[in-house]
């Protein structure tokens, strides 16, 4: 297996200071939609400007960049133990060149560990085996506290909100977190709703939803059908970019559906922020590919 | 744009008003949760005996901050080891964190302006009230744009007992933008939104699906 420490330190930079194409393009296009003049619309433009200056000079796009979460899709008989061993690396080279803050803090001692490198957790690696012919997929996404402090998780009945066990109720309580998130998570933002699991694998799932790209909708139609109801309801709250009041609140909704047990009804919200800071490398033999 | 000098006066607090866009030129200081938390444990509750520099700390930092602003912000920061310190990205951090705290801090540093972002309660607008102060909000996320309107970081403390992103930093600002979503005249751009979104959700949670 080759060495990509220096690969995957590309991977992080490229992340943390460059916005992808797909989340640019709907954050320019929403600029429209607010007053001119408006704070609403202000602070739209300050974000345009600061993904330019941000890609251009190599800077994070938010000082916090977050809990780096990774999605290893590593072919058969890849050893991941090595791997890890380099994206912990890689990742440590990245706060030292001021890619990443340094974001690890000790829970108990409150000790900051200065190097993005905390326990077994911190980074967050997950890994998927696929077949041996196919290439190595690493896919990086870094989520910000601001917009992680707002996510909501609701165990279904929920008598206050009237929300029963049914995609009716699932529209009442992703609205209820997207009214109680106000521009708390750095509006506008993007809805990562998981439906079933435990609690535990429900918010995994509302995370990992956030992998795909915006507008990309959920193959069932009844819940692409929700999705685009629950992106356009969002709106009509009128919270608006950073809180300020506006037409854009949420930019895009993701569901998926899991299993659940008979008795629970989880239905998870992960809000990201408008820096929606997600990239992905393709390793196949020697040749290396940046989304 | 209105532009304001650091430090401000009573008078240029009076007249700013929810809802205006203002630039921020002057020295300021980062402080977030554990600076908020050490602040009024040692010198505000005095619940906690000071130890090691923070009889200095403190002595120095009120400099700053009397007629001042505190902004809420963990920056991203190169030339740690060298002490060549060079803000690379500084977008606020959630303000709402600091609302057991911030009323006292604004009344006993005399603090003029909070900046963060996401807005705060009921606490801190009384404080912005009888202080008298405003809560200044920044655009959360454009950490860079807004670290290119550092021109100097003149300093630090508490460096390595809080580590980089709670560290006090001091930093000279020339044109910061900020819009004024909390006022001295006890009005909250946050609490306004807040009522008028939640009078939008009932109406869509009584719909049909």
């Amino acid at each position: 297996m080759r060495e990509l420490t220096n690969e995957i330190l590309e991977l992080i930079r490229r992340t943390a200071s460059s916005l992808p194409k797909d989340v640019e393009d709907r954050l320019r296009a929403s600029i429209e939609k607010e007053e001119p003049g408006s704070a609403a619309r202000g602070a739209l433009e300050t974000i345009m400007k600061n993904i330019e200056l941000s890609r251009a000079n190599s800077t994070p796009i938010c000082q916090d960049t977050g809990t780096p979460i990774f999605y290893v899709h590593y072919p058969e008989g890849t050893s991941t133990r090595r791997l890890r061993e380099q994206i912990r690396s890689a990742l440590a080279e990245a706060t030292k060149r001021s890619y990443m803050r340094p974001n690890a803090v000790d829970a108990i001692y409150d000790k900051n560990s200065g190097n993005n490198l905390g326990g077994d957790d911190f980074p967050y690696i997950h890994f998927e085996e696929v077949d041996a012919d196919q290439p190595l997929v690493i896919e990086l996404m870094l989520k910000g506290g601001g917009c992680e402090n707002v996510g909501a998780q609701y165990s279904l009945p929920d008598n206050k909100l009237g929300a029963g066990r049914d995609l009716a109720g699932v529209r009442k309580v992703v609205l209820d977190a997207v009214q109680k998130a106000q521009g708390k998570g750095c509006a506008p933002g993007i809805l990562g709703v998981s439906i079933g699991g435990d609690r535990g694998s429900s918010y995994v799932k509302s995370k990992e939803v956030l992998f795909s790209r915006m507008g990309v909708r959920n193959a069932d139609p009844k819940l692409a059908e929700l999705e685009e109801r629950l992106t356009k309801e969002a709106n009509e709250l009128g919270i608006g970019p950073m809180g300020f009041g506006g037409q854009t609140t949420v930019l895009d909704t993701k569901i998926t559906g899991m299993h659940r047990l008979p008795a629970s009804y989880f239905v998870s919200v992960s809000y990201m922020c408008w820096a929606y800071r997600r990239r992905k490398m393709t390793v196949t033999g020697e040749a290396v590919e940046y989304d | 744009m209105r532009e304001i000098t650091i430090p401000i006066s009573d008078e240029t607090i009076r007249g700013l008003h929810v809802g205006e866009p203002v630039e921020l030129t002057g020295i300021m200081l980062t402080g977030r949760d554990a600076v908020h938390k050490w602040m009024t444990e040692t010198f505000i509750k005095k619940t906690r005996e000071p130890k090691g520099d923070d009889l200095q700390v403190y002595t120095e930092i009120k400099k700053y901050i009397d007629r001042g602003v505190l902004y809420h912000c963990g920056p991203v920061v190169s030339g740690i080891d060298t002490k060549n310190y060079k803000f690379v990205a500084a977008g606020p951090t959630t303000s709402i964190r600091e609302e057991p705290y911030q009323a006292l801090v604004m009344q006993h540093f005399n603090l003029k302006g909070v900046i963060g972002k996401g807005g705060m309660g009921a606490k801190t607008l009384q404080g912005c009230v009888d202080t008298p102060g405003v809560y200044f909000h920044a655009v959360g996320g454009a950490a860079t744009f807004l670290a290119l309107t550092v021109q100097k970081v003149l300093g630090v403390y508490k460096l390595e007992e809080f580590g980089v992103p709670e560290a006090m930093w001091v930093i000279e600002v020339q044109k910061f933008p900020v819009v004024v979503t909390m006022d001295s005249h006890g009005q909250s751009k946050h609490s306004l939104l807040d009522e008028s979104s939640h009078k939008v959700l009932d109406d869509l949670l009584a719909r049909p699906y």
